[in-house]
């Protein structure tokens, strides 16, 4: 975008990484081991999954909807993409339908919002609940195992690249290209343009629907690449994969600064927020705080980042 | 009485008021004038206290006060009665009056006691209305009325009005200026800004004008007159308002419109062509459909239409159809149509047409601020590429939105009241850059509900009235007598 940096953009800019630096540095005082290098890969492998899902639900946001099937379509993609492998076709071709099943879930959450004309939060709570059905009913309730050793497939979510996390390189491969989508090309100016103002976007000629269908079906890729991505991991599918990832994803985007209303926000800040809840997560494991405090920490954290950003405006 | 002395106020690096003195006495109105940027409303809003001031002081009676917020200034009997009304459409009017002011009865609302006064106050006002009726159903002006008397409800000694008549019908206008009259018997003060020179010379004692942060005129209203006024709000001499046009029309039909008929509106029955070059103005009273038929043609709307462009027939069933066909649509509404607030110029003014500032679906960003370098430049647009539109004037801000469809390069550009709420000079700058379009070929719809503007601008003036078009009147006949004529319902003698 265009804008000027004005004190108050900087601030807003900033916020978001002086809470992370903060956060790491409390955790690094009570615990060293918290910067080791085998430790922050592992965190950089932990907070792929909700990274993914976090940059499409940014652009959702950025309209002015919200996604909240991301973790049923999560469940869903990757038991079909599981049920795929385990009929014997390849598992690279498997993980593409995979992939193709996740874009078709987000596009059909773009149709009820668009062509429907429904809320986004009430169309994608209805599609969060239809979906979750469908993964209980392909996968009958049970995980889905034996997904073979195809060596790209055990890769995608086990592997490394020059001693990275493979899962991790995927985020931060996918982070780039939304980066430049969102900031350099059409497609990204008028994401901004439709969650600014969809009236003046539609009459600047924009194709608003269908933008917003793309949108959701990109959020929908995001969410079944996560899919397969875990199911590498654990080497299955499970049915109640990604129940309330749609929450820590939603949290990121916030805590990234960008607004619900739409319009405003950006993805840098975005991923800034996946590692805020991800050094939260960790640290707080590494520091002994007990699971029940963890939440209540997260929480907090939430309230007091959002409590300053409303301050500073 | 009030005296502002050397106020000064800036934003960051904005200075807005360099030293304003501003003096309101006792039981009067004043007109508080300025071109859009010149300070009137930061001054206004200082004085409610919504913005403290940097420097000078404010003099009530002989006593120095500081109003530190609207609470505060309303306390001393300071209200300010904003252009975008207050109210609250689902409510009824009873509940508009008394919101955040509610009595009440062992914790319970005492709804008697707030409709006795609420009668009480109308009855002050001589104006009648429901007070179970929903705020949003009522007109704009007894919205207006219901602020007004919202205002009195507190006991208020200055009342600030901004551009209190820009949406009121004629009529409505009327009761208005009587309600203000009666209001100075009482004894309070009214600020009145307003850019209507008539209204001004109707109802103001006083003037102030303010230009570029700075008092220049203090005089009293017959003291004074127009051209001295319109001299110290623009700082040189005006002349002719309007540019000078052969208004001979081209051979060149550029587009024909037949059959035109807007499906949730009743317009119907809608013909006609637009020459190259020619300004086609739509003249009418509020709600003849004009903005309907607009809305059709554009693809904004559903309805029937049959079009050809150049000669060819096209279908325009959205606005990228029409856009890809050539038009360009500068809407009645800027700021909920119009324009996106958040976005800076640059990103404003490439939104028709990122297809030609983009290439492989990658924004061409020195493209974009060289165009926006030269739209600010030909334009005179006070501010920079960077800038948020939202923080703009209301003059600023329509010169965006214009240099946004100039950079789509339209054959046929529709301006919906391109001139709503803003200033002389800004004014007199759209009227030339509207002429300078179509000396380059454009073609232009003009709809405007300023007689003069239409008179002054168009080769032809289209005529409504109730959904249809009753004639359409070429450069010979276009006068004020003939327009009212068709737009009443009337028959032109041959």
């Amino acid at each position: 975008m265009n804008s000027k940096l004005t004190l108050n953009t900087m601030i807003d800019r900033f916020l978001p990484i002086v809470g992370l630096t903060l956060l790491v540095v409390v955790i690094t005082i009570m615990n060293q081991q918290f910067l080791s290098p085998d430790n922050l890969l592992n965190l950089l492998r932990q907070v792929s999954i909700n990274g993914l899902i976090a940059f499409g639900m940014t652009f959702v946001i950025l309209t002015g909807g919200i996604d909240l099937s991301v973790g049923s379509i999560l469940a869903f993609s990757s038991a079909m993409t599981a049920l795929i492998i385990t009929s014997g076709v390849d598992p690279i071709f498997a993980m593409l339908l995979g992939s193709v099943v996740g874009l078709v879930a987000g596009a059909v959450n773009g149709l009820l919002v668009t062509a429907g004309g429904m809320a986004p939060f009430i169309a994608t709570l209805a599609t969060m609940t239809i979906y979750r059905g469908a993964t209980l009913v392909v996968t009958d309730g049970n995980p889905i195992t034996g997904l073979g050793d195809s060596l790209l497939f055990q890769l995608f979510g086990k592997g490394y690249f020059f001693g990275i996390p493979v899962p991790a390189v995927t985020m931060l491969i996918t982070f780039v290209i939304l980066y430049i989508i969102l900031n350099k090309t059409v497609f990204g100016r008028e994401t901004y343009a439709i969650g600014g103002n969809e009236t003046a976007a539609a009459l600047s000629g924009i194709k608003v629907n269908r933008r917003k269908i793309m949108i959701y079906a990109l959020s929908g890729l995001m969410s079944a690449i996560a899919g397969i991505i875990l199911a590498s991991r654990l080497d299955s599918a499970q049915p109640t994969a990604g129940e309330t990832y749609e929450l820590d994803a939603i949290a990121a985007v916030v805590l990234g600064g960008t607004s619900l209303m739409g319009g405003k926000g950006r993805i840098v800040g975005t991923l800034i927020g996946v590692l805020i809840i991800g050094v939260l997560n960790n640290g707080l494991n590494l520091v002994g705080v007990s699971s029940f405090y963890q939440q209540i920490i997260k929480g907090l954290v939430i309230v007091v980042a959002v409590l300053i950003d409303r301050k500073n405006k | 009485m009030i005296e502002m002395k050397d106020v000064h106020k800036a934003f960051g690096a904005n200075k807005v008021l360099l030293g304003v003195d501003f003096e309101l006495k006792d039981a009067t109105v004043h007109a508080l004038m300025g071109e859009n940027g010149a300070g009137k409303s930061t001054l206004m809003k200082i004085l409610s206290g919504v913005h403290t001031y940097d420097q000078g002081s404010i003099i009530r009676d002989g006593t120095e006060v500081k109003y530190s917020n609207l609470k505060d200034a309303e306390k001393a009997g300071i209200v300010f009665i904003h252009q975008e009304l207050n109210i609250w459409p689902e409510l009824t009017v009873l509940e508009n009056l008394f919101i955040g002011n509610e009595h009440t009865k062992f914790g319970l609302l005492d709804n008697k006691l707030m409709r006795r006064k609420a009668e009480a106050v109308f009855e002050r006002l001589k104006f009648n209305i429901n007070l179970n009726r929903r705020a949003g159903d009522c007109s704009v002006g007894q919205q207006q009325m219901i602020e007004i008397a919202k205002a009195l409800m507190m006991d208020t000694k200055v009342l600030i009005m901004d551009e209190p008549t820009a949406a009121l019908t004629d009529r409505e206008i009327d009761v208005l200026f009587d309600i203000i009259r009666s209001l100075k018997e009482s004894g309070v003060s009214i600020v009145y800004i307003s850019h209507r020179m008539e209204e001004i010379s109707k109802i103001s004692d006083e003037i102030t004008v303010l230009r570029d942060g700075r008092s220049v005129l203090y005089s009293r209203t017959e003291e004074t007159n127009y051209n001295e006024i319109v001299r110290a709000m623009v700082g040189r001499d005006l002349d002719d308002q309007f540019p000078e046009r052969s208004h001979d029309l081209s051979d060149d039909v550029v587009l024909t419109v037949r059959q035109l008929e807007n499906k949730a509106h009743p317009v119907r029955d809608i013909n006609f062509d637009l020459h190259r070059g020619e300004i086609l103005g739509f003249a009418g009273l509020m709600g003849a459909g004009r903005t309907e038929v607009m809305r059709t043609l554009f693809g904004v709307d559903p309805g029937a239409k049959e079009i050809e462009v150049e000669g060819k027939r096209v279908k325009i069933d959205k606005p990228s159809d029409a856009i890809g066909h050539g038009f360009g649509f500068i809407t009645e509404n800027r700021k909920s149509e119009g324009l996106i607030l958040d976005f800076s110029l640059v990103d404003n003014m490439t939104m028709p047409s990122m297809q030609s500032f983009s290439k492989g679906g990658f924004m061409k960003q020195k493209d974009e601020d060289d165009f926006s370098d030269l739209m600010i430049k030909r334009m005179n647009i006070k501010s920079e590429k960077q800038s948020i539109v939202g923080a703009l004037s209301g003059g600023n801000q329509q010169k965006v939105v214009i240099g946004k469809w100039i950079g789509s390069q339209p054959k046929i550009l529709i301006l919906d009241e391109p001139t709503r709420g803003i200033d002389v000079g800004a004014k007199r700058e759209i009227y030339h850059l509207i002429n300078e379009l179509t000396e380059r070929g454009v073609s232009i719809l003009l709809i405007s509900s300023e007689m003069p503007e239409v008179i002054g601008l168009s080769d032809q003036v289209a005529v409504m009235q109730e959904g249809r078009l009753r004639g359409i009147l070429d450069k010979s006949r276009i006068n004020q007598e003939n327009i009212m004529t068709l737009a009443t319902g009337g028959q032109l003698d041959e």
